[in-house]
């Protein structure tokens, strides 16, 4: 490919490519939205390449940072990559790999997901840079993702230290023309230097350690390649503008439409923390009055240490919450600028739709059948898509990665010592199950604990784009099975079912949630491909039908079961099927009271 | 220079990101910059999906309500929800079997199952307002350009694609 041929490139894609350009040689991840392509891409490269690489999909963000972590250790340049609440997941090694430093360049992608889009929380990770003392870069673009990718390297190798890189939803699935660069191959080879104060550091030690990391931050604060940037040496006056991410770019289309692109000098910040120290300066000495626009956070905000004549978060004129939208950027601008309010558009309220489990999908049949098992029990569930059985009714609680079993666990305990009995049957997914639920299943065995747990084994990571689970297997390694697995927590009754086949699924639920009345935990494996894995051969099936007259209306097909391919005529007070998604699973075969739905 | 906003939505699983990156190869074959915003993650189960599209000199990867010089509506009720999205004078084309509800629509549900296609209703849609001259940016031949080479190693693909395009012109 010619260098100066451009590409559309998505900011996930441009990010990945920046890392592999600046010879990434170790990339690990866990999918969640929107971090998920990152890893993808370095894949297809280092194939396509035929690059020395290790890129896998680790089991979950702390094993996928540790990985990364060592290979760093060793000298080697190494990224991982994560959603927000992935980071959460990935807190602990951070926390101390800040106070150890690196060797390698190593870098930490963290996509944040202001509004939010697909996240439990809109956390701010530049938040999580500043606890654990970590210098963070903010992107504004998807080209600006991959100069970045390479200045992270760079960065983490002149200071020895873990480098954040944050983009935002808006960074991530926003796509750009972009000329790719050359790949670097810098043909380094595995050399880990021996250090026990360093590497296996005891308190004693750690007391030095962060005396250091304070040091490195400092100079960090000063570091040229990353300080602010002036987009507009033209303008005067004694009102600036500060913004970072997707708000700058935002901010920076604003300025030039509303006029004022010679009239408001404008700072992008490239690295909120450690915000640099002679900026801060500078601008405090320098303007009467400041506005500082960034997600989600006033991070840059907290850091201006004088903020009389700060307009921002903490002084309540920017919203603390939700996306910083362009018209919400506008209004801002325009009311710093004292022009006049700009023309207010309100969207419509209500109308759209909810997403909802594919047509289809086994896990809709899964939820059925708990429900007819456990019809008054309390449904823990968890992250993934089996979270739109929320649409069924077969989903109560939704917490964090793998918190069903603990809360399942929690709801048996809560219950018995009040002297009362509920069923309770938890749902997680596949590879949720691998992430984070092996722990709690001990802990429910080993107390005592009784419930059901449904793992809704699609195998797949479905959410996210169809990533592997350890069930796969690698070419280089072996497949984990999760019957052995769930035996070898001490579970007493692990039986596997196919949620499709409902009448025998059913009554194997029935069977579990007896058992677990009087012998602890049941574990059920419902196991069912995703019907929108392209990795898998999907079945052609004819797509079912509906006899009007048979028909009564009752729509406990639409709303028991929920399949979106069946539509309830007010009028004719009758389902019809659409023949645009029906994918002829004929489950809803089953579930209707009166037979009046048939398969040709 | 070549400007455009646009705005397309419809229901996950249609294809709207497949048109989205369309177009902006389309502007890039032109030699123009482009910016896209897609919608990933839970809203693709089948929720309100939109793509914003930038064609021209821009920033920021969002169209501003009142700014969008066109919305490309591949569920008919994504025109109630996004034509706040439109200038005055904005257009829209629709995937809408009763044609007074927008200024131009196609029936492109009824078109793909006519084709054995129901994957096709986004190029349907998208051939409908090629068929407009002046609404897009581009023409019908540098849509079928960029649209053999995105579709270059799946002839079949490429045959089906090219297919829907031309229905949704001849609506």
């Amino acid at each position: 490919m010619s260098e100066t041929q451009r590409v559309l490139m998505q900011g996930n894609e441009a990010l990945a490519r920046g890392l592999v350009e600046h010879g990434c040689a170790v990339a690990t991840s866990y999918p969640g939205t929107p971090a998920s392509e990152i890893l993808a891409v370095i894949k297809a490269l280092q194939q396509a390449e035929e690059l020395p690489m290790h890129v896998e999909w680790a089991v979950n963000e702390k094993v996928a940072f540790e990985i990364a972590y060592a290979a760093s250790q060793s000298g080697l340049r190494a990224v991982t990559a994560m959603k927000q609440v992935g980071l959460n997941v990935a807190a602990d090694p951070l926390a101390s790999a800040a106070y150890l430093g690196t060797v390698g360049g190593f870098v930490v992608v963290c996509a944040d997901d202001p509004g939010p889009h697909s996240s439990q929380t809109e956390q701010d990770s530049r938040l999580m840079a500043m606890l654990y003392k970590v210098p963070v870069l903010d992107p504004s673009s998807p080209a600006e993702a991959g100069e970045l990718a390479g200045k992270a390297f760079e960065l983490s190798e002149a200071f020895r230290i873990p480098v954040m890189l944050r983009p935002t939803t808006r960074v991530c699935h926003a796509c750009q023309d972009i000329a790719p660069g050359p790949l670097q191959r810098l043909n380094r080879v595995a050399d880990f230097q021996k250090e026990p104060s360093r590497w296996a550091a005891t308190p004693v030690h750690r007391y030095r350690l962060h005396l250091e990391l304070n040091e490195k931050l400092r100079q960090i604060a000063a570091w040229e390649p990353t300080a602010p940037l002036r987009l507009n040496p033209g303008a005067g006056g004694k009102r600036g503008v500060i913004a970072s991410g997707v708000a700058a770019a935002h901010a920076r289309e604003l300025l030039q439409a509303l006029g004022l692109w010679d009239e408001l000098p404008f700072f992008q910040v490239v690295q909120p923390y450690p915000l640099h120290t002679a900026f801060i300066d500078e601008i405090i000495a320098s303007y009467d009055e400041l506005l500082v626009l960034e997600e989600t956070t006033g991070v840059i905000e907290m850091q201006l240490r004088d903020r009389s004549r700060v307009r921002g978060k903490l002084s309540g004129v920017v919203p603390e919450a939700g996306e910083l939208l362009p018209e919400i950027v506008e209004r801002l601008l325009a009311e710093f600028a004292g022009l006049p309010a700009p023309m207010q558009f309100t969207p419509p309220t209500g109308g759209g739709r909810r997403p909802t489990l594919c047509p289809g999908c086994p896990h809709r049949a899964s939820f059925y059948a708990i429900k007819k098992a456990a019809p008054k029990g309390i449904y823990p569930s968890d992250i993934g898509c089996y979270t739109l059985g929320l649409n069924l009714g077969g989903v109560d609680t939704v917490l964090c990665m793998g918190g069903a079993v603990g809360q399942a666990a929690g709801f048996y305990q809560a219950y018995r010592i009040t002297g009362q009995e509920r069923d309770i049957v938890a749902t997680v997914g596949d590879s949720t199950f691998f992430h984070a639920c092996i722990p709690p299943l001990v802990d429910a065995v080993v107390q005592g604990a009784r419930f059901v747990l449904t793992i809704l084994d699609n195998s797949t990571t479905a959410m996210t784009g169809n990533q592997p689970t350890p069930a796969h297997g690698t070419p280089q390694g072996r497949s984990v099975n999760i019957e052995e697995l769930v035996r070898g927590c001490g579970v007493q009754f692990c039986r596997t079912g196919d949620p499709l086949d409902l009448p025998a699924f059913t009554a194997l639920m029935k069977e579990a949630v007896t058992f677990s009345h009087t012998d602890g935990v049941a574990v059920v494996i419902a196991r069912s491909p995703c019907l929108v894995d392209r990795s898998v051969k999907q079945p052609r099936r004819p797509q079912v039908n509906v006899d009007a007259a048979a028909c009564t209306g009752c729509r406990l097909c639409t709303r028991q079961f929920e399949c979106p391919a069946l539509l309830y005529d007010a009028v004719s007070n009758k389902v019809t099927v659409d023949l645009m998604i029906c994918t002829g699973c004929a489950v809803c075969l089953e579930v209707c009271p009166t037979k009046a739905i048939g398969q040709v | 220079m070549t400007q455009q906003q646009l705005i397309i939505s419809g229901v996950g699983g249609q294809g709207i990101l497949f048109i989205t990156r369309l177009l902006a190869e389309t502007a890039i074959a032109r030699g123009v910059p482009v910016l896209t915003s897609e919608t990933h993650g839970m809203a693709q189960r089948g929720g309100i999906v939109v793509s914003h599209l930038k064609i021209g000199n821009f920033t920021s990867p969002l169209v501003r309500p009142g700014q969008a010089d066109g919305l490309l509506s591949l569920k008919g009720e994504t025109v109630a929800l996004h034509s706040h999205f439109l200038r005055q004078d904005g257009w829209s084309v629709t995937n809408s079997s009763s044609p007074d509800r927008a200024q131009f629509t196609v029936d492109a549900d009824a078109a793909s199952l006519l084709l054995g296609n129901p994957q096709a209703v986004n190029l349907i849609v998208l051939g409908r307002a090629l068929a407009e001259p002046g609404l897009l940016f581009c023409n019908l031949e540098e849509v079928e350009a960029a649209l053999a080479v995105k579709l270059a190693a799946k002839p079949r693909l490429l045959e089906g694609a090219l297919a829907a395009l031309h229905a949704g012109i001849t609506g």
